[in-house]
């Protein structure tokens, strides 16, 4: 399987304490319907189109050896040809393989501001945990270097995999989408089961991190599930019992126009939380002991 | 961590007197008045030739102060205004003399009018104007200058600074505060009574001089006794026993300074003010007048009543507010002419310092910097400016207050590092303790207050000198030859021999440059000697010399060079497109920006997207503004003045990028014709896009010592900066700027008006970075529909 970054950020604020770059790898086991990146999901490399810087030049066409009109998106030998030649990077080669060296060349940049600030380095996706060894790789590498670490995942990985990188990081932002083991696998292609266990493991294993819920109404925004989520967590022997509740926005559209895929294509109902709703949400955790914050 | 909590006599807003005045002073439209324009020209008609030129100055200062009508509005503590009335502007037309359809265009015009009734016109086209035609300082510069300094000039190679004001960015350190004038005075008879006419030739210069420096002491001081005597009246009129006690405090005040030292809060800060009006009066030099730390120099008052129970937190902040609302008051001269294109503002650039380091080196933030901060959040005008000066000893505390107020989006404060500047300024060979003494003054650039005459004379544009040299010397624009004749860019075999055509153009406009300001510096000795503002600046009196003939400890002429940004990528886009790729050939290029890429969109677009811009922490582009940079101070460097001091290079650009972009075609990094150039040391517009952290390495790499200041503009939506955290996050990026060196950094907390720009000129918009949900993103490489979405989200948390 191949390893491939399809971004990196510098100046995070959103992703862990301080300023970070956050490095975001390709490839993710799970389908989450409002998955706001999408082109995180597949692990190969894909050419995205963003139709409104367009000029219409068909520098792309002309560039293409087999005379595809590259803009159609359809499968190809992936050269990136017409990627290099686009004037206005309409297109874009989303994934890209890094050099260790060259990686952490970009990473060192940030040195002076991330040490300023209390910052490190975040890696998430797609899901970072789907590359086990190169995921392992970076934060080691990371580690010598003496980087703040932070992933974050959804822990669908095997129980090996979650123990070396509670054993390589500092800091975990898991994501907790749905209670109901049918719902998870209905809204994100994947049962809840070896989620939970791995939080349940992660805890165990003293590990630091935050839980983040994406509200969504119509989805998990729901008393029932806030309220069967806050005492999943309190259960846990966890240091750090704090929760992001996230609301919900339809990011992910636009996003799947630049693939020529659609987003939400059964019209699942989704919408965002109200106020009062966050607010109430926030409460009930609280009431079990966990600190909510809403937001990022 | 609210600092407006920490102090339990805060109570958190304007009280009653500050409300009212503060709307009275936003709300009243700015006025012409000429009633300065018809005492000295009274006085000139009468007195011209019969007295050494600085005793006429002098006692024209004098006749203004016995003169002009005074006023004291209703609630006000602080008194005195350079107008007639609050936001009454007087012209100055011993330097430029408005003609009547100046006037008329000053009254008319739409965006900041001046309004002046008929009658006032008829008056100035009868009294003043005919007197000073041919007289003016103007008019003694545009005589003499040669033809090719004309046509440089009209082209917008370069603006002058001198040629509609006076001279100078000045600030006061804390010696008005320690002394009274009757003190100098005597200081001055001293002098006079020292000086030796055998053996010094410049004695009798220098009595002329002194003389009309205690001239000017008396103007200010009568001047003052004229507020007490009106509050004197106003008070026995009164009928409310409170408005009564206070118009008899302020007689006390005004009858005690600036005759003698101020021994409280309220007598220091009226002090200041007089000493501000006089400056302003006797001449409109640039950037009014700053009285610097002002933090630092009130401290010993405040603490000493603090400690003997004569003033609260809330008043102290009370008499602080009075101050910063007549700042507000005074918006700057008008202008006439091109200038008026470069500058177009009722801002005065008074900037206030605040924070930063004392004369030895320590800490200087104390209580009264917090409260400043409050302020300036609370009553919000356009003036005055204020800056928060942040060195490794500045305590984050301090540094998060300051945060906060930038957060509200009003573009102040703007943020110093002391740590750099005051490198620069003993690199240019001031003491340490006169270094640390020193700050900002008017927009970024440098001075040690109280010590110094740093003169600006005007900016230098350098994407129009390319595009000089990529025409051979021809102005595009006019069809005119107006430069050096450096060849045909298109036999050029490499980008050296481009960057070497341009480096000579270069230094040929900036020759042409400095000769001519040599002349206008002599124009302001001999025409228009500063002797009030020379009281007030080390070593003036002791030398007996004026501020403007070399009486200053420090003195020092800069050019203010523009758009670093722009002239590096055009730079990097010929080097790698033209030379090293060979994408486009020369040709292909001139013809482009001949079309103003017209056809060639394509091209600009490749430009645009596939080339190395300064801002992004790129070793190719940032090698190439560090040359740049250097190039220029070592063109402009060292020259000495007529003042006994020396030439250096400045970076700030005011708002003169967008008249300098005016008067340029299209250039080479894809940027339109007539689009404004690069500000300061910012990047070019939407060329920066890998985020704030990579701006600050890519200046980091120019060594800031060497100039008298630079300027960076980051942009950051509100959103970005909501959470204290956030502001920690963003501190923490001033900090580090700092540690790189950088000299100055501020910032845009953009509203919604831009966000809409951004929508419709994205390209201007690369470095927009925008807060969507659970992270960041750039505001364009989102959908319409997600910007759609932001804005309307943004306008809700302004709500």
């Amino acid at each position: 399987m191949s390893n491939l970054i399809f971004d990196i950020k510098r100046y995070a604020i959103n992703d862990g304490p301080g300023i970070r770059t956050t490095i975001f790898m390709k490839g993710c086991p799970l389908r989450c319907v409002w998955c706001h990146n999408p082109e995180s999901q597949r692990p190969q490399r894909q050419r995205l189109f963003k139709e409104q810087k367009c000029i219409g030049c068909l520098s792309c066409v002309e560039a293409c050896p087999n005379g595809l009109d590259p803009r159609e998106l359809k499968d190809c030998i992936n050269c990136g040809k017409c990627v290099e030649e686009c004037p206005a990077i309409a297109l874009e080669m989303c994934g890209k393989e890094w050099g260790m060296d060259e990686l952490m060349a970009v990473i060192e940049k940030e040195r002076g501001v991330m040490t300023g600030s209390g910052g490190g380095v975040t890696i998430c996706g797609g899901e970072p945990l789907m590359h086990p060894d190169y995921l392992l790789e970076i934060l080691k590498e990371l580690g010598n270097r003496g980087f703040h670490r932070c992933v974050d995942t959804t822990l669908f990985a095997p129980q090996d995999v979650i123990r070396k990188v509670v054993a390589n990081s500092e800091l975990l932002l898991v994501d907790l989408k749905h209670m109901d083991a049918d719902k998870h696998k209905f809204y994100t292609g994947v049962s809840n089961e070896i989620i939970l266990e791995n939080i349940r493991l992660a805890a165990e294993l003293g590990a630091e991190f935050y839980i983040r819920i994406p509200l969504i109404v119509g989805v998990n925004a729901d008393e029932e599930n806030i309220e069967k989520s806050a005492s999943f967590l309190e259960s846990l022997p966890w240091k750090t019992k704090q929760v992001n509740l996230l609301p919900y926005h339809d990011i992910g559209k636009g996003k799947h126009a630049r693939m020529h895929t659609t987003y939400n294509p059964d019209n699942i109902d989704m919408r965002e939380p109200s106020k009062e709703q966050l607010e109430r949400s926030a409460a009930i955790f609280e009431a079990h002991g966990i600190h909510a914050i809403i937001g990022g | 961590m609210n600092f407006a909590l920490k102090y339990p006599g805060n109570d958190g807003g304007m009280n009653d007197r500050i409300k009212r005045l503060r709307n009275e002073s936003i709300e009243t439209p700015t006025t012409l008045t000429i009633e300065r324009a018809l005492i000295e020209t009274a006085f000139y008609k009468e007195n011209y030739g019969k007295m050494p030129l600085p005793v006429l100055r002098a006692s024209n200062f004098l006749e203004i102060c016995k003169k002009k009508t005074i006023y004291i509005g209703k609630d006000e503590l602080i008194v005195g205004e350079r107008g007639p009335l609050p936001k009454a502007v007087p012209t100055f037309p011993e330097l430029t003399c408005h003609s009547v359809e100046d006037l008329h265009v000053l009254n008319t015009r739409s965006l900041q009018p001046y309004l002046i009734s008929q009658e006032d016109i008829d008056t100035y086209e009868r009294e003043v104007i005919p007197y000073w035609e041919g007289k003016t300082q103007r008019e003694r510069i545009f005589n003499h200058v040669p033809k090719e300094w004309e046509e440089a000039y009209h082209a917008g190679v370069f603006t002058e600074f001198m040629e509609q004001r006076a001279a100078g960015h000045t600030s006061m350190d804390g010696k008005l505060y320690r002394e009274g004038l009757l003190d100098v005075k005597e200081r001055i008879a001293k002098k006079i009574a020292s000086l030796d006419y055998i053996n010094d030739p410049e004695a009798t210069d220098k009595n002329d001089e002194l003389t009309a420096m205690s001239i000017s002491c008396d103007a200010a001081i009568v001047f003052a006794e004229r507020h007490a005597e009106l509050a004197e009246k106003m008070a026995a009129e009164e009928t409310d026993p409170q408005r009564k006690a206070e118009l008899e405090k302020i007689a006390e005040v005004c009858h005690w300074v600036p005759a003698h030292a101020p021994r409280d809060m309220w007598e220091a800060i009226q002090m200041y003010w007089f000493v501000h009006l006089g400056t302003v009066t006797e001449l409109n030099g640039w950037d009014s007048m700053n009285p610097g730390h002002i933090d630092q120099h009130l401290w010993p008052f405040y603490q000493k009543q603090l400690a003997e129970g004569t003033i609260t937190r809330d008043q102290a902040k009370e008499l602080l507010s009075c101050l910063w609302i007549k700042f507000n008051n005074q918006p700057a001269p008008p202008k006439v002419g091109i200038t008026a294109k470069e500058s177009g503002t009722y801002n005065d650039f008074t900037n206030i310092n605040i924070g930063g380091v004392t004369r030895d080196g320590e800490d200087g933030s104390n209580e009264l910097s917090y409260v400043i901060l409050e302020i300036q959040e609370e009553l919000h005008e356009l003036q005055p400016g204020l800056s928060i000066h942040i060195s490794e000893k500045t305590p984050d505390e301090f540094l998060l207050a300051g945060c906060r107020v930038i957060r509200q989006g009003f573009g102040y404060p703007s943020v110093f590092n002391p740590d750099t500047y005051t490198k620069e300024l003993m690199r240019q060979g001031k003491s340490r303790e006169d270094a640390n003494e020193g700050g900002c003054s008017g927009c970024i650039e440098v001075g040690a207050f109280g010590k110094e005459a740093y003169l600006l004379t005007g900016y230098l544009n350098t994407p129009k000198i390319l595009e000089i040299t990529l025409n051979n010397g021809i102005d595009p624009e006019t069809g005119k030859l107006i430069g050096l004749q450096t060849g045909d860019p298109r036999e050029f075999k490499s980008f050296e021999e481009v960057y070497e055509a341009w480096h000579k153009q270069m230094v040929h406009f900036v020759n042409l440059k400095l000769a001519v300001n040599n002349y206008i510096e002599r124009m302001f000795s001999l025409y228009a000697p500063a002797t009030f503002l020379s009281l007030y600046i080390d070593d003036c009196i002791e030398k007996g010399r004026d501020y403007y003939s070399g009486g200053a400890r420090y003195n020092t002429t800069y050019i203010q060079c523009t758009g670093l940004g722009t002239i590096t990528d055009c730079f990097t886009t010929i080097k790698k497109h033209i030379f090293e790729e060979k994408k486009f050939t020369m040709d292909q290029m001139l013809e482009a920006l001949k079309k103003n890429f017209e056809g060639e969109e394509k091209m600009r677009q490749y430009i645009r997207n596939h080339t190395p811009f300064f801002g992004n922490d790129d070793e190719y582009a940032d090698t190439i503004a560090v040359r740049v940079y250097e190039d220029l101070i070592k063109a402009i460097e060292g020259r000495p003045n007529t003042r006994g001091g020396k030439t250096y290079l400045n970076m700030l650009s005011t708002t003169c990028h967008n008249y300098f972009g005016s008067v340029c075609g299209a250039t080479p990094n894809g940027r339109l014709a007539h689009f404004a150039i690069s500000d300061g040391t910012s990047p070019s517009h939407g060329s920066d896009c890998q985020g704030p952290t990579s701006v600050i390495k890519s200046l980091g790499k120019l060594d800031q010592t060497q100039s008298g200041g630079t300027l960076l503009n980051v942009r950051f939506v509100p959103a970005l900066l909501k959470r204290d955290e956030d502001l920690k996050k963003f501190s923490s990026l001033i900090r580090e700027y700092f540690k790189l060196g950088g000299h100055h950094i501020q910032f845009n907390i953009v509203d919604t008006a831009t966000l809409e720009d951004a929508q419709l000129h994205p390209d201007n918009y690369r470095d927009l970075l925008v807060r969507v949900a659970g992270y960041s993103d750039y505001f364009n490489d989102m959908t319409a529909q997600l910007q759609n979405e932001i804005i309307a989200r943004t306008e809700n948390e302004e709500l």
